[in-house]
């Protein structure tokens, strides 16, 4: 089935006499046929396939954050154009002579999305393996590519506009140096057309297609850094650029329209289609999760998935374990705390209040590089991380907190702004003594929010707003952390390799890609399972509390009870239990204690620690 | 803007000009009469000349407008031409406004009128008889004006005569004796409030007359509605109207230009959210905060052609951006000679302005929308980045050219709006009471639930638990914060010279860590809408007050307000309280009591408001709460700052078992219980805002005679309990404190009046406040001095008995002129009964010092 079609918003002409819910059932068409089973995998998709490769005004899928919302625009939705007769000929772009009676103002918004931050290397690669598996015919032979340039400049009736370069020869030669490379090169020098073109991704050497997606209906139902996936029309029609540099300024003050925007706001919203390409929404997804590996739909056969992997839970577990025991240097207890917080999500909020995140402060940390394998094989497990090391210099130089540029009007995104359970990974063994400057402060004090509150405070320079996030926080430190944390273990290594690198790539190396696999599926379904206590066990829970309390009030506090229960709940889900059991209590309760011990005796060895 | 360099023979030659005018554009309506907004555009095309232009006769031209009023054509303002005559054609030399009209008339003609580019050209709209079919050339539409049917503007329902005629009338007979608005101040409310308007223009030479459009709408529903549809049509004919009632009136007064009318509060829109495709060419008022403001922008209204073969010069108006330059001149008939001249042509003003949806309006979790604003002529410069500000204006939507160099536009329209009335929000709020402007709508339906809610017997308890619901227990801080949140009545005296009395409950919480102090602080951060949270650590002076920055681009000073001056009018929070420094909170002082700040600094002296009310939080210095010791030894901050909260709550831990099952049922409950049964549980926290607000502006409660009588019997108990042991129990703060609270729970009630029962709880709350703050641990009494001197009674005494005893102990040795310290430490611990400290001993010989009695130089005591 070949899925492209003469976009609706590029060449409307083609339909405006047809009747007029055509609009309504091109809708209804598409999505009925995304909701076959497979349907969806032969649509290619932005994040796999190079953009050059892509037919434009085809569909194309796109997996992605919304990092910036547009102000909203009116376009005709319906118009007429003039007789080809007449000397101004109806073009395919969006220009043309038209006659007024049938106009039909609509509204529609651009989102600038962008990939999502901080995918893992594996989880672009196992998708792309996916998805190239059954594209295979659209795209890759480089004739085809050229066949479907020349279409294009049939339809276009200007075509002298059509190939010139939209950015300055030497930065359009690199992008295309760039493309031609073989397309699963992830690992190449960092891109340089953000040297020349800033795409404003929320972390630092990201790449990959920044998309501009309009949007046409349903626009109250997207948020902010939700991970969408978009089924859309691509359009990378280099008329709907503006172009920049010819402007005349003596043309800019006899047109209101044209001096509107500051050139860097014109950047900003109208980058070279070329580099940022039009999405034109069709339909769009929201992702639960991005693991490849797992059904993305919330379909039957994710359910019946589910039921078949929890069979396996606890053995998976087990493995999992032991692996991450051996990662910690023989250390149990730090191994069971890591694979629970792992597996932990803000479920829901109280007023203020998160319930759910787990915050955990790995302390004791063997300095040298052990850390940034730690997250070496973190990123392995999860779909989406990012370590911070949050060095002197990085704290006072980096941006964290997204911050709105009124100059450029959009939203300048900051290391902060990430998508729902990624995994940050504060790396505080980098931090050296010298003094924070503001803004270090500022980041500071941002991370703590997130900590403790799991949102964080984009900067509107002229007020603060709010927005939640769902971040999965561990801090690796030498001693107690300066950031809050849900939970501090010191490390207790068992081990004692000599030489550390060698040792983390043996474990690593070890590992089957199949069992890799399976973590990954077990990470990501755990934390999906629902959850609930009975009142049989509530009751022991405060029987036990108040237990508890009686022996010792002053080490039992409300604090404790809370990180108990989330301990408890995600022990009982690492099991594939979804009840809270008598059993299950106990055993959180035994590893806090465990925990606490190990803690009271790291403060009796330090002494003057608070 | 205005140029001097007419004459007043240009009108007439340019008239006789006409005839060598090859084509008029002028083109009726032939496309129907209900013109959606884009139609009008099409005058953008006709003069591009592609479309085929209709001669028309001078005369019918010139005969038409006659029709309705002969003194309206000699007014020069283009934009009150009604008639279908194209204003961009050499025809209308005369009228454009810029010009310094000839006639030798006063009134209406006299004053020159000045061009109102926010309303854009009208020019385009030729006036239509509604009644017979669409004329299809001009000369029908003069003729069948002739048969007296009824006109109206093309494409809309005005007809100019009656529109004219009821705001004539409006203006003589609007009387608004509710009127509470600070622009009508000192005006009378039971004449026609706008013609006293009008003689204000006229003393004070301002030719704006601002008109509020819920005025016009009570006064009339239909004119109201033409107003906001076709602002474009109706406000000229409004300024039209204005201008014959006030020449009228004021036959001899000079004005700089014509009075111009600008409405505003039009009650349509108030959202940038909210505005759709079908607001185009609206008239909107909407409310945001100004986030850029561009450099001042020269547009140009007239061109200036000379011919450079025979110096002939012609002007040729600027409509919409485009100068249609004359190719031949008509003196020489010379093809493609005429050239710009740039500095005889005319230009206005005009400032780019952007504006953000301000924060209260957004849906979560979505960023705020921006919208361009172009102020024009005298608006430009009116409002600075940063400022709330509302705007009525017409939203405009601009097709966007996909080259500047051809008319070939894209499908995509930019907005904007084109600003007729300012109205600044923020500013009053530095300055004085901010009734109405930020008055939140409520709609009937949700007054009626908040009223039936306050109904409830126990409106008290439900609020005061519907508030934090995560944090258990601790039912009299609750109570107390949703006093705070609800605060008492403002009362001014500033008459008889005590200015005013604070309004504000302040509160401090103390306790030790980890008992969700925080947690409710960030609770009621988000409750309230002009919350601040600071952390005491991170927050210096100048950020809580005000500071003076430079701003980069103007190189003007520019003040910057702090926390504290933000949240006028709201809640400030400050977590961490103790760690603080002292100059900052020292600046705390002035706010709690006054309730204002005065700033001194960089050239800037000036007094803000700071209505806000304090909630902060404090760690015990010991980093746990020791309860030997008093609120003041535990937490170290001066008396004089404490004296200043009306509540002080402690949160401790309270360590009882029954205590301990209820917080686990609490807590487990918090962690399953699904979102369905919280919100049955408990009030919504929507409805816990509106509920606050509400109450905040309608309720303004007044103490009745038994509520006096309860609250000095209660102050006199209080003074009752110290005097018998010898102190002060209770000090006229703590009275007001009492009524402050009586007021709030009054508020709470939805009750106009404080009654007894509101006393009864003010004085409970304050009372277990005390028990928990001020109790002396010594002697287990409630002793307020600990809070107003930073030292309880018994204390003070002990410390008198010491120096009694250790004067008495030196005297008993008899003359000896020097001591070692240390030994007398010694011999005063040997002799007392009492353990003696080495901070009483120091104590006591500081106050010996102060008798003058000896002098501690170093380790000896020498007597004098």
């Amino acid at each position: 089935m070949r899925m492209w079609f003469v976009c609706r918003f590029c060449c409307p002409a083609a339909q405006s006499n047809s009747n007029p819910e055509w609009e309504a059932k091109v809708l209804e068409y598409f999505k009925g046929q995304l909701k076959e089973k497979e349907s969806h995998s032969w649509v290619p998709s932005l994040n796999d396939v190079p953009l050059h490769y892509l037919k434009p005004n085809s569909l194309v899928k796109f997996r992605c954050l919304v990092q910036d919302m547009f102000d909203p625009e009116f376009y005709m939705g319906v118009y007429e154009t003039v007789d080809p007769s007449t000397k101004f000929k109806p073009r395919s772009g969006s220009v043309l002579r038209f006659k007024f009676t049938n106009t039909v103002t609509a509204e529609r918004q651009t989102f600038y999305c962008v990939p999502i931050p901080g995918e893992s290397p594996w989880a672009k690669e196992i998708s792309f393996l996916s998805a190239a598996r059954v594209v295979p015919s659209t795209s890759y032979v480089p004739s085809r590519q050229k066949r479907s340039y020349e279409e294009d400049d049939d339809m276009d009736t200007q075509p002298q506009k059509q190939r010139e370069p939209h950015t300055e020869p030497h930065g359009n030669g690199d992008s295309k140096r760039q493309e031609t490379e073989a397309p699963s090169s992830q690992t190449t020098a960092p891109s340089d057309c953000s040297s020349h073109l800033d795409l404003n991704f929320p972390l630092p050497g990201e790449r990959g297609p920044a998309c501009l997606v309009k949007v046409y209906e349903g626009l109250d139902s997207f948020k902010l850094n939700d991970t969408l996936e978009i089924y859309g029309i691509l359009s990378v029609n280099p008329v709907l650029t503006v172009l920049g540099e010819e402007k005349d300024p003596s043309l800019l003050l006899l047109n209101p329209t044209e001096s509107m925007e500051t050139p860097e706001e014109q950047r900003a919203h109208d980058p070279p289609a070329s580099l940022v390409p039009r999405l034109h929404m069709l339909y769009a997804r929201p992702l639960q999760h991005n693991n490849p590996l797992l059904p993305s739909a919330p379909t039957e056969d994710q359910s019946a998935f589910v039921s078949s992997f929890l069979v396996e839970m606890a053995s998976v577990r087990a493995e999992l374990l032991a692996y991450l025991t051996h990662v910690l240097l023989g250390d149990g207890l730090a191994a069971e705390y890591l694979l629970l917080h792992l597996i932990s999500n803000v479920y829901t909020r109280r007023d203020v209040l998160p319930l759910g995140k787990f915050t955990l402060n790995l302390s004791g940390c063997p300095l040298n590089s052990y850390t940034e394998r730690l997250y070496q094989i973190v990123q392995q497990l999860v779909p989406c991380s990012y370590r911070l090391s949050m060095s002197l210099h990085t704290m006072n130089s980096m941006r964290l907190v997204p911050k709105k540029d009124y100059v450029a009007n959009r939203l300048v995104s900051g290391a902060l702004q990430l998508a729902r359970n990624t995994s940050l990974f504060l790396d505080e063994t980098q931090l050296e003594q010298g003094q924070l400057d503001s803004s270090g402060v500022r980041n500071i004090t941002a991370l703590g929010n997130l900590i403790s509150w799991q949102k964080v405070d984009y900067d509107f320079s002229y007020h603060q707003m709010e927005f939640p996030c769902n971040i999965n926080v561990l801090v690796t430190s030498e001693g107690r952390s300066l950031l809050p944390s849900d939970c501090q273990v010191p490390l207790q290594p068992q081990v004692t390799p000599p030489n550390m690198e060698e040792y983390l790539t043996t474990i690593h190396m070890a590992q089957f890609t199949s069992q890799i696999n399976k973590f990954r599926v077990y990470l990501s379904l755990a934390r999906t399972l629902d959850y609930s206590i009975s009142d049989e066990v509530t009751k022991a829970v405060e029987d036990d509390f108040v237990d508890m309390r009686k022996d010792d009030p002053q080490s039992v506090t409300a604090e404790d009870l809370h990180r108990m229960l989330v301990v408890a709940r995600l022990l009982s889900l690492s099991l594939g239990q979804t009840t809270l059991s008598r059993d299950g209590w106990m055993r959180a309760k035994h590893i806090d204690m465990l925990r606490r011990s190990r803690t009271e005796q790291q403060k009796s060895l330090n002494g003057n620690e608070p | 803007m205005s140029s001097p360099t007419s004459t007043p023979g240009r009108r007439k030659r340019n008239r006789d000009d006409i005839p060598a005018t090859p084509k008029s554009t002028a083109k009726a309506g032939s496309d129907g009469l209900v013109s959606p907004p884009s139609q009008r555009r099409r005058g953008q095309d006709s003069s591009n000349g592609d479309l085929p232009a209709m001669p028309t006769s001078p005369g019918t031209d010139i005969a038409s407008p006659a029709v309705h009023d002969t003194s309206l054509f000699s007014s020069p303002r283009r934009s009150v031409l009604p008639s279908e005559v194209d204003m961009s054609s050499p025809l209308m030399y005369g009228t454009p406004s810029s010009r310094v009209e000839g006639t030798p008339r006063s009134g209406v003609g006299g004053t020159p009128a000045r061009q109102r580019p926010d309303l854009g050209s009208i020019r385009k709209a030729p006036q239509v008889d509604l009644h017979s079919e669409p004329p299809s050339a001009d000369g029908a539409v003069a003729s069948e004006q002739a048969l007296g049917q009824k006109l109206v503007i093309w494409g809309t329902d005005v007809n100019v005569g009656t529109c004219k005629e009821k705001f004539q009338r409006f203006l003589q007979r609007f009387i608004d004796p509710a009127s509470n608005e600070d622009e009508n101040a000192g005006l009378d409310l039971n004449e026609p409030l706008y013609m006293q308007k009008l003689e204000e223009i006229s003393v004070v030479g301002e030719p704006v007359l601002n008109v509020n459009c819920s005025h016009v709408q009570s006064f009339d529903a239909d004119l109201y509605r033409q107003l906001i549809s076709y602002p474009q049509e109706v406000i000229p004919t409004f300024d039209m109207a204005v201008n014959e009632l006030f020449f009228e009136r004021f036959p001899d007064s000079i004005l700089e230009h014509q009075i111009q009318v600008r409405p505003y509060n039009a009650l349509k829109t108030r959202n940038m959210r909210s505005l759709n495709p079908e607001d185009i060419d609206q008239m909107i008022t909407i409310s945001g905060m100004v986030i850029r403001t561009s450099q001042l922008i020269p547009e140009m209204q007239e061109a200036f052609f000379q011919c450079q073969v025979c110096a002939f010069f012609t002007r040729v108006e600027v409509d919409r951006g485009r100068i249609a330059e004359p190719a031949v001149c008509r003196n020489c008939n010379t093809i493609h000679s005429l050239a710009l001249i740039h500095n005889r042509s005319a230009f206005s003003d005009k400032q780019m302005i952007k504006v953000q949806e301000s924060p209260d309006d957004m849906p979560a979790g979505q960023t705020p929308h921006t919208t361009i604003v172009y102020a024009h002529n005298d608006l430009v410069d009116k409002v600075q980045p940063g400022d709330r500000i509302n705007i009525t204006g017409i939203y405009r939507a601009v097709p966007m050219r996909e080259n500047p160099r051809q008319s070939n536009v894209k499908s995509v329209y930019k907005t904007h709006i084109d600003v007729i009335h300012f109205r600044k929000t923020d500013e009053k709020r530095l300055h004085g009471l901010d009734e109405d402007s930020d008055q939140k709508l409520f709609t009937e339906e949700r007054v009626q639930i908040l009223k039936e809610l306050a109904s409830k017997p126990d409106v008290y308890d439900r609020l005061s638990s519907a508030l934090a619901p995560s944090i258990y227990e601790h039912e009299d801080i609750k109570k107390g914060i949703l006093l705070q949140l609800f605060g008492g009545t403002r009362k001014d005296f500033s008459q008889t010279g005590r200015g005013n009395f604070r309004a504000e409950v302040n509160i401090l919480l103390c306790g030790d860590p980890g008992t969700s102090k925080s947690q409710l602080l960030q609770y009621v951060f988000n409750l309230v809408p002009r919350g601040q949270y600071t952390s005491g650590k991170g927050s210096s002076a100048v950020g809580l007050t005000a500071y003076v920055m430079k701003d980069p681009e103007t190189k003007q000073l520019v003040l910057q307000t702090g926390a504290l001056v933000l949240s006028d009018n709201g809640i400030c929070c400050i977590d961490e309280f103790d760690k603080m420094s002292d100059s900052t909170r020292s600046v705390l002082h002035e706010v709690m009591e006054q309730q204002t700040l005065s700033i001194a600094k960089a050239g800037i002296i000036c007094q803000l408001n700071a209505r806000t009310s304090v909630l902060a939080a404090a760690n015990p210095v010991e980093s746990q709460w020791n309860p030997k010791k008093t609120t003041i030894e535990n937490i170290q901050l001066p008396h004089t700052l404490l004296s200043r909260f009306d509540l002080i709550f402690l949160m401790l831990d309270p360590q009882d078992e029954a205590y301990d099952r209820r917080l686990a049922h609490h807590l487990v409950a918090l962690y399953y219980q699904s979102e369905e049964q919280i919100e049955e549980e408990f009030l919504d926290m929507a409805v816990l805002k509106d509920y606050i607000a509400y109450a905040r502006t309608y309720i303004n409660p007044r103490l009745n005679e038994e509520a006096s009588q309860a609250l000095i019997e209660a102050y006199v108990d209080m003074r009752k309990i110290g005097s018998g042991r010898g102190m002060v129990s209770a000090y006229p703060r703590q009275l007001e404190s009492l009524i402050r609270l009586a007021e709030a729970h009054a508020k709470v009630r939805f009750s106009d009046k404080v009654e007894t029962i509101d006393v009864e709880e003010a004085k409970r709350l304050h009372r277990e406040a005390l028990k928990q703050s001020a109790t002396d641990p010594r002697t287990g009494f409630v002793d307020i001095s600990i809070l107003t001197t930073g030292m309880s009674a018994t204390a003070r005494k002990r410390k008198e008995e010491v120096a009694r005893a250790l004067k008495k102990m030196i005297q008993s040795k008899g003359k000896t002129p020097a001591m070692k310290y240390q030994q007398l430490f010694d011999d005063l611990r040997g002799q007392s009964e009492a353990a003696i400290t080495k901070d009483m001993f120091e104590e006591a010989l500081r106050a010996l010092a102060d008798e003058d009695y000896l002098t501690v130089t170093g380790k000896t005591v020498r007597l004098l």
